[in-house]
């Protein structure tokens, strides 16, 4: 552990972020709002506070180790999701509780898209967006943009880009270098949102909406500029290009890369896990839609098609728009999408549960013991894409599921200790694990009504999930702590 | 510049450090996952597990855009064939094989086709053979780099009692030999270095880095030490690669005395070589060579490949009577422990091998690079273009980066140790020596052809 280091990057890292502030800044400039000042007194303490920081440490030279990642890491998701919270906090409109705050930075942090605030379109615009700004600079990862931004990191930016990157192998660099993967990442996610609020804006949005909009989609957030989700739209058009990019960006960001480096599909062929992600979405996507049909939930099959397909890639891929109160669907439909989203989008995506990979690991695992059964003598690897898995990786899997399993646990039984109902608390917090949103029950169409105990609970969910578990749970282990 | 590295061995891992801390872009192959996942972890490399002469192995590594492929797997055919496919397939420009079979190394015709298939080979055992026979021609040296194809050489050597320039500015050199011309390029002191000006005072232990003419090289030495006799006997621990074929070169003109302690490889070097004793038994027992009389051998030189072997053989003869004792030491973090008294020169043969790679890394045309130091150092050959900016400027006048120091020029075939108001030439070859390697492209800019553009990235 080498504090000193850590303090140095924390405060640089905040600094560089405290200009994340300028874009809501002019946007309450443009459109003459009256809260620009929340913006310049938030921009002014994360300077300060970065600076001091930073200030007495500026000298300190050395690289980051593994641990020092880690530590980095967390503590600047934590710290940014505090001065993340400040605009709101700070401003008169929404009035907002510190815990509100802060819950709904960090569910924009790390494109949850779960929202306390009632009222969306009432806010004024630097709100909004500063809102969809949070969800698009998390949806990349934070680190990985600072990483791509800052040289002076190293071979220490190694080390934060796999305490903050998602998925089980994290060694595969798109290109020899750390600064340029990060570049790549973010130029790839660049385009895909480009594209994205273009598209929106051709199918009828608002210049505004089509941007605010575009930021949430690609990032996998689910935060929108109106009450309603996209069901404010009621534009069939609208819906199927969020569908499309919703898709593109659940999958995995290196397939983009080749595939756009080498101008071929190939890549997207030959995914073991891409075609497992379809297919989940896919069959997911079918039954919805025909249980609607078969419910007479809707008056015409168009209609049970529209949100049926819908809704399944938007909470499968963790996403969390809405175009339909889905939480009023027969019970069976919003617990099986609930279901699908802790299998959540590939690695190395900005979707967040479990990843697909993951799943598709266990389930070869799974049935490798079974075959183990009938030849109990064979060898047998388990393949993904016909490249055996070295055990390593597997048991590591397995440890990320039952962490997962155990901090879900613990988490619900807290949550239910605080007094919500099994159905509220089971589905808010599978909603902010996976970083999907919306939940069921009380918490269905939003946040507001639970207790604050609560919501730090699920704030601390969001972060687990975005971070992965392992990431947040070493800083609880006592051999990290150990000189 | 944009390398591929295949096999993560000591020579791949440490070519792979200097190389991506000199802001190259890496990508290494390998089949050995753990090996890879060890690097990049302390270092910004890319890796890619897979079977390095396969051409879809290569091309994920990029072998299209690679500026340079150095294929050192511990397999020559392997490195040959990699060097064929990024040839024949992807149209890579430098292509370099470690080759250990002297059954290819004595076919000079295979890298002289019109399209060679292989650029140039290496291999770390003749390279560190040679360093270590440079080593013992200058007794006393520490490190004899050759420039100029031998025309200039680069020697380090440790100052003590008895060297009539030793306690005195360094100054006083031109009065003890007036017809000698040479020049200081560094001087370490207590391992911080020191730029050389008219009045630095050389003390005891100092570590001179010096050039001069190949012919004035032991004259300038003994004014820094007595005068050391030629080595005589010389005893080598270790009959592998490199041991074998040190004996090969020089025991027509030295006694030697090599032990293995391995009966058939013992067997094998009494068969091969012809004048030396070929001892079996352990480098590390004490009655082997009190037999031998290590108490007369001139240089006790341990290769085997076993670092800590041969430091403890080392520190034994040395112990038991020993003058000089030098050894092989593969693992970098060992190298800067024995740096004292007992081991009188470690030899890394990563760094003597990296040195033989630099050149093909360096931009600008750079003929020769050494590394220097444990690789903190370098000292390098460039050649000055007719459109290079220092043409037609005093030395005095260029601006060299901090550290940085031009040793000598040579000139139609002809040395001319720098002073301050020598004017560089079109086509002159500068001998630079730079204490910060980390200044490395700040030199490279200043002798690059003014056209030539840096890369983005």
């Amino acid at each position: 552990m080498q504090p000193q280091v850590i303090q140095r990057v924390l405060g640089l890292l905040l600094m560089v972020f405290s200009l994340s502030m300028v874009p809501p800044a002019a946007v309450s400039l443009l459109y003459e709002d009256g809260t620009l000042f929340p913006f310049l007194l938030s921009m002014a303490i994360t300077i300060a506070s970065g600076f001091s920081i930073w200030y007495p440490v500026r000298r300190i030279k050395r690289e980051l180790r593994i641990r020092d990642g880690f530590l980095v890491v967390v503590l600047f998701w934590v710290v940014l999701g505090i001065s993340g919270a400040l605009p709101f906090a700070l401003g008169t409109l929404p009035q907002m509780s510190l815990m509100d705050a802060l819950f709904e930075s960090l569910s924009g942090l790390t494109t949850t898209g779960a929202t306390v605030i009632t009222g969306i379109d009432q806010l004024p615009e630097s709100i909004l967006y500063y809102r969809q700004q949070l969800q698009w600079l998390g949806g990349m990862g934070i680190i990985v943009l600072a990483v791509a931004i800052l040289p002076m990191l190293g071979i220490g930016g190694m080390q934060l880009y796999r305490a903050e990157t998602p998925g089980p192998i994290k060694d595969n660099k798109l290109t020899p270098r750390i600064t340029q993967t990060a570049k790549a990442l973010w130029y790839i996610y660049l385009g895909l949102t480009a594209s994205c609020g273009i598209a929106y804006w051709l199918a009828g949005m608002t210049p505004f909406d089509a941007l605010s909009h575009s930021f949430s989609t690609v990032a996998i957030g689910g935060f929108s500029t109106h009450d309603a989700s996209l069901g404010w739209f009621n534009s069939p058009l609208i819906e199927s290009i969020a569908i499309v990019f919703m898709l593109l960006s659940g999958i995995n960001f290196s397939l983009h890369f080749v595939a756009f480096s080498r101008i071929t599909l190939q890549p997207y062929r030959k995914d073991a896990e891409l075609r497992t992600y379809l297919l989940i979405l896919g069959a997911s996507a079918g039954i919805t839609t025909l249980f609607l049909i078969f419910s007479n939930t809707y008056e015409d099959v168009g209609e049970s098609l529209r949100h049926g397909i819908f809704q399944a890639v938007s909470i499968g891929t963790t996403t969390g728009f809405t175009t339909t109160p889905h939480y009023l669907w027969p019970s069976f439909l919003p617990l099986l999408l609930l279901f699908t989203s802790f299998v959540g989008g590939c690695a190395g995506s900005t979707a967040g549960g479990m990843k697909v990979i993951r799943f598709l690991m266990l389930f070869h695992q799974g049935m490798r013991e079974i075959t183990r059964l009938i030849h109990p003598n064979a060898q047998i690897p388990v393949k993904i894409g016909n490249k055996p898995l070295p055990e390593k990786v597997i048991s590591a899997v397995w440890g990320f599921f039952s962490l997962y399993v155990a901090s879900f646990s613990i988490m619900l039984l807290l949550l239910m200790a605080t007094g919500l109902d099994q159905v509220t608390a089971f589905s808010a917090l599978a909603a902010c694990m996976n970083n999907l949103g919306p939940g069921l029950g009380e918490v269905g169409a939003h946040y507001g009504g639970i207790n604050d105990f609560a919501k730090g609970v699920l704030s601390f969910a969001m972060l687990v999930g975005r971070l992965e578990v392992f990431s947040i749970l070493v800083l609880f282990s006592p051999a990290f702590w150990k000189k | 510049m944009n390398i591929i590295i295949l096999g993560a061995g000591s020579v791949g891992a440490s070519v792979a450090e200097n190389l991506a801390l000199e802001s190259n872009d890496v990508t290494m192959i390998d089949t050995d996952s753990e090996k890879l996942h060890a690097l990049q972890d302390r270092l910004d490399i890319r890796t890619i597990i897979g079977h390095a002469s396969h051409p879809s192995v290569l091309e994920q590594a990029g072998a299209a855009d690679a500026d340079m492929l150095l294929a050192v797997t511990d397999s020559d055919e392997v490195n040959m064939v990699a060097c064929q496919m990024a040839a024949t397939l992807f149209n890579t420009p430098n292509k370099i094989a470690r080759v250990r079979a002297s059954a290819y190394l004595d076919r000079k015709e295979l890298l002289q086709q019109e399209q060679a298939l292989v650029d140039m080979f290496i291999s770390p055992e003749q390279v560190v053979t040679d360093y270590i026979q440079k080593l013992l021609e200058r007794p006393g040296s520490l490190q004899v780099l050759d420039f100029a194809g031998g025309k200039v050489q680069l020697v380090t050597v440790r100052a003590y009692y008895g060297g009539p320039l030793v306690g005195h500015e360094l100054k006083t050199i031109r009065e003890h030999m007036p017809d000698v011309d040479m020049r200081f390029a560094a001087i370490f002191r207590k391992g911080r270095p020191i730029i050389p000006k008219r009045e630095t005072i050389i003390e005891v232990d100092d570590e001179v880095h010096f050039i001069s003419a190949k012919e004035n090289i032991g004259q300038v030495m003994r004014e820094l030490r007595r005068a050391d006799r030629p080595y005589r006997s010389i005893m080598i621990a270790g009959g592998g690669h490199i041991g074998t074929s040190l004996a090969h070169a020089i025991e027509g003109n030295l006694d030697v005395k090599i032990i293995d302690h391995d009966a058939k490889n013992a067997q094998r070097l009494s068969e091969e070589l012809d004048n030396a004793i070929v001892l079996l038994g352990d480098a590390a027992d004490k009655e082997l060579l009190l037999e031998e009389n290590i108490e007369d051998i001139d240089v006790f030189i341990a290769v085997t490949s076993d670092d800590e072997a041969n430091i403890l053989s080392s520190m034994l003869a040395k112990r038991l009577g020993a003058h000089k004792v030098m050894t092989l030491i593969n693992n970098p973090a060992y190298a800067n422990l024995v740096e004292s008294d007992i081991i009188d020169v470690a030899i890394s043969p990563q760094q003597v091998t990296i040195s033989s790679l630099l050149a093909r890394v360096r931009q600008g045309d750079v003929v020769v690079a050494h590394s220097l130091r444990r690789g903190a150092a370098e000292a390098t050959e460039a050649i000055v273009h007719t459109d290079s900016k220092v043409v037609g400027k005093a030395i005095e006048k260029i601006k060299m980066p901090r550290g940085t120091s031009i040793g000598a020029i040579v000139r139609n075939d002809e040395v001319l140790i720098a002073h301050h108001d020598t004017v560089i030439q079109p086509n002159d070859h500068l001998i630079l020596f730079l204490i910060d390697k980390s200044r490395i492209h700040e030199v490279e800019k200043l002798f690059q052809p003014a056209g030539k553009k840096f890369p983005l990235f």
